[in-house]
């Protein structure tokens, strides 16, 4: 399995232990890295005690530190570096998704185990986060802590650091032949039709989804024969609350929105945090499209199935939206 | 358009840039293929001090492209190998305009010679992953048929597109010769001398600020072996050439032992212009290009109609270290120290934390 060689236990690192994902959930780097430590021969300085977790994680945490200096790690060719991932961005993501948006998942069973998918959501919340959270989610929650990659609009590429952050965290340009290309490989791709029309809707009109672009997502699809798992993300559109949208600003900074919340940009930087809105995230049953994979090219079929993807994904985010009254509930 | 040549093999090969390091190694292997009946190297130039001694068993015959065709004609020659290009301009052979000439004018006559010798019946051209440009809304990976978005703004970049242009239209031409065009990602190894390595053979090495490029590499003795098969071989058509895998820059630097200095953007390409104007290195936009947005190629077509796989990016790069590991500037040995001696301290301050009431 192509997902297999993703994982952070790929390479350098298989050498020495085996998946430390998975043997030890949530802490990747501390103690099942610990043999990996080249002077271990040498008795400790200071006898270890038993289970003396303080010890091991600082253990763990230089042994990473030591790999991240000499390179010893693996990235594959949309620079994707699941060790980067699994250590720093996806605890830091966590923090954000349990503690901060106290996110709900259902649905999980309709993502596959292995092999592709695509999961195609709803865009709000004027920063990307709720792709981010999507990712967590589906890193955290689903038995098989799958990796979602992302595809994101070339502004993303265009930026220095953003770009780097979305690759090492396993991004690409939204374009097919990138599309197809993971999903041949067996990846979870994750892609919001929207795009910025979805982030940069003002408040007024959240939870309406907004045109759905030339349905490039469905054709990458409809080639590979990958079923694709509509999802609908609540909670993203209450974060930064868009009241504004000022245009000669955006058009003199080259963004597509210049926006102004409730926060931003009155509060300066503090306008950057997040409100703690509720957040719900529904998985719905996958639509398969390997019977149609001739159809890629019919613009008609590639229409309709983009149409019932948008209709799942409203209908979707209005029960989820009844299932929680109150934006900032518990 | 060679009647009664049963054998597949070549007759007469001749190989373009041979005082080149490319052009000379691979002349100097096709010399020592018992299948290949006479290897004629030709060249504007002596060849460097380096090669030379290659190039002892080899034919050699100082000739410019512009009277080429006569030679072709003269001496039967069935296959060509067109190597000479320069990746970088070079101060004391003229710099750019000399490249551009020697890379575009330099082909385009050989190409006319090419179509001119009625015994031809192969070309390999070199070529380059350059040929796919740099631009932000690129694909990840590239492909044989990925069109470049944008001109590129390096001159190697732009040669190549040039170049490739008159390839195709030879192939409409002379439809009869069998035409290669060998897109190579940069050659390391352990005794290449590029700009590339060159640039991790640094101290403290340039990058740019918040890109982090994914690079691949080609190793220097598998690019021999690919342009050795296509001259025995039948491969038509493009084919990329480059080691599986990927590195990304600062994973490169760090397995070199080097220390990167992230710039900004536009002071490094400041920087290269100032430092190509000084004679100091070779590197300009193709290069920062190249750092900023990284290059990475699909070779499953190499692998699949050649049966070869060119050994991995990272093993080539490995090579590259082990050659030029007396100086790093960070070892592996000293980054494991280090590791051990924080842990012992932090063990021992914690120990003794312990042992007081």
């Amino acid at each position: 399995m192509r997902r297999d060689e993703m994982r952070p236990d790929n390479g350098q690192v298989a050498r020495q232990q085996p998946d430390p994902a998975r043997h030890n959930g949530r802490r990747p780097t501390a103690a099942a890295d610990r043999p990996v430590l080249p002077a271990e021969p040498h008795p400790p300085a200071v006898p270890d005690r038993p289970g003396d977790v303080w010890d091991q994680r600082i253990a763990g945490g230089l042994a990473f530190l030591r790999r991240r200096l000499a390179g010893d790690y693996e990235v594959d060719e949309f620079g994707f570096d699941p060790e980067l991932t699994e250590a720093v961005f996806h605890p830091l993501l966590r923090r954000l998704y349990r503690d901060w948006f106290r996110t709900e998942v259902t649905g999980l069973e309709n993502v596959p185990t292995d092999g592709a998918g695509l999961v195609v959501g709803n865009h709000s919340g004027t920063v990307a986060l709720d792709a981010l959270i999507l990712s967590t989610a589906l890193h955290h929650e689903h038995p098989a802590r799958r990796y979602l990659r992302l595809l994101g609009a070339d502004l993303v590429f265009r930026m220095p650091v953003v770009s780097e952050i979305a690759r090492k965290t396993g991004g690409t340009m939204a374009c097919n032949p990138d599309a197809e290309r993971l999903l041949r490989g067996g990846e979870l791709v994750g892609v919001f039709p929207e795009g910025f029309k979805g982030i940069g809707k003002l408040y007024a009109e959240r939870y309406k989804l907004q045109r759905f672009g030339r349905g490039g997502f469905v054709s990458a699809a409809l080639r590979t024969g990958t079923p694709i798992i509509p999802v609908a993300i609540v909670g993203g559109e209450e974060i930064y609350p868009m009241l504004a949208d000022i245009k000669p600003l955006a058009r003199l900074l080259k963004l597509p929105y210049f926006p102004v919340t409730p926060t931003f940009p009155w509060l300066g930087p503090l306008g950057m945090v997040p409100l703690p809105s509720k957040w719900l995230i529904e998985f719905c049953p996958p639509i398969p499209t390997a019977h149609l994979v001739d159809s890629a090219d019919d613009p008609l079929v590639v229409f309709n199935l983009a149409d019932q993807v948008r209709e799942t994904i409203q209908q979707t985010l209005h029960e989820l939206l009844e299932r929680r009254p109150d934006p900032f509930g518990p | 358009m060679t009647p009664g040549d049963s054998s597949s093999h070549p007759g007469v090969v001749v190989v373009t840039g041979v005082s080149r390091y490319l052009g000379a190694h691979v002349a100097a292997r096709l010399v020592t293929d018992p299948r290949i009946e006479r290897v004629i190297g030709i060249d504007l130039r002596e060849p460097s001090p380096e090669v030379a001694g290659l190039l002892g068993q080899v034919e050699r015959i100082r000739v410019d492209a512009g009277s080429v065709g006569g030679l072709l004609a003269d001496l039967d020659v069935d296959t060509v190998v067109h190597l000479a290009l320069a990746s970088a301009p070079d101060q004391q052979q003229g710099g750019r305009a000399a490249m551009k000439e020697q890379n575009v004018i330099g082909t385009m006559q050989m190409l006319a010679a090419c179509q001119r010798a009625p015994r031809l019946r192969k070309l390999v051209v070199r070529s380059s992953t350059a040929a796919y440009g740099a631009s932000f809304r690129d694909p990840a990976v590239f492909t044989e048929e990925t069109e470049p978005r944008e001109v590129p703004r390096g001159g190697f970049g732009r040669d190549i597109l040039d170049i490739e242009g008159y390839v195709r239209g030879f192939r409409r031409r002379r439809p009869d010769v069998t035409a290669t065009v060998l897109r190579f990602a940069p050659f390391i190894g352990s005794t290449a001398d590029t700009t590339l390595t060159r640039y991790f053979s640094l101290p403290v090495v340039p990058t740019i600020l918040g890109r982090d490029a994914r690079l691949q590499f080609l190793h220097f003795d598998d690019a021999l072996e690919v342009v050795h098969r296509s001259v025995t071989e039948d491969h038509p058509g493009t084919y990329n050439v480059a080691g599986p895998g990927v590195l990304a820059l600062s994973q490169a630097i760090r397995r070199a032992g080097r220390l990167a200095v992230p710039m900004l953007e536009p002071g490094l390409s400041g920087a290269a212009a100032l430092a190509r104007t000084m004679g100091l290195g070779r590197y300009g936009l193709d290069q920062v290009d190249l750092l900023v947005h990284g290059r990475v190629v699909d070779t499953t077509r190499l692998e699949r109609e050649y049966g070869f796989t060119p050994r991995s990016t990272a093993a080539a790069f490995d090579d590259f270290i082990r050659a030029h590991h007396g100086r790093s500037v960070v070892t592996r040995e000293q980054l494991a120290a280090a590791e051990q001696l924080v842990l012992d301290q932090i063990r021992r301050v914690r120990a003794a934390v312990r042992e007081q009431p």
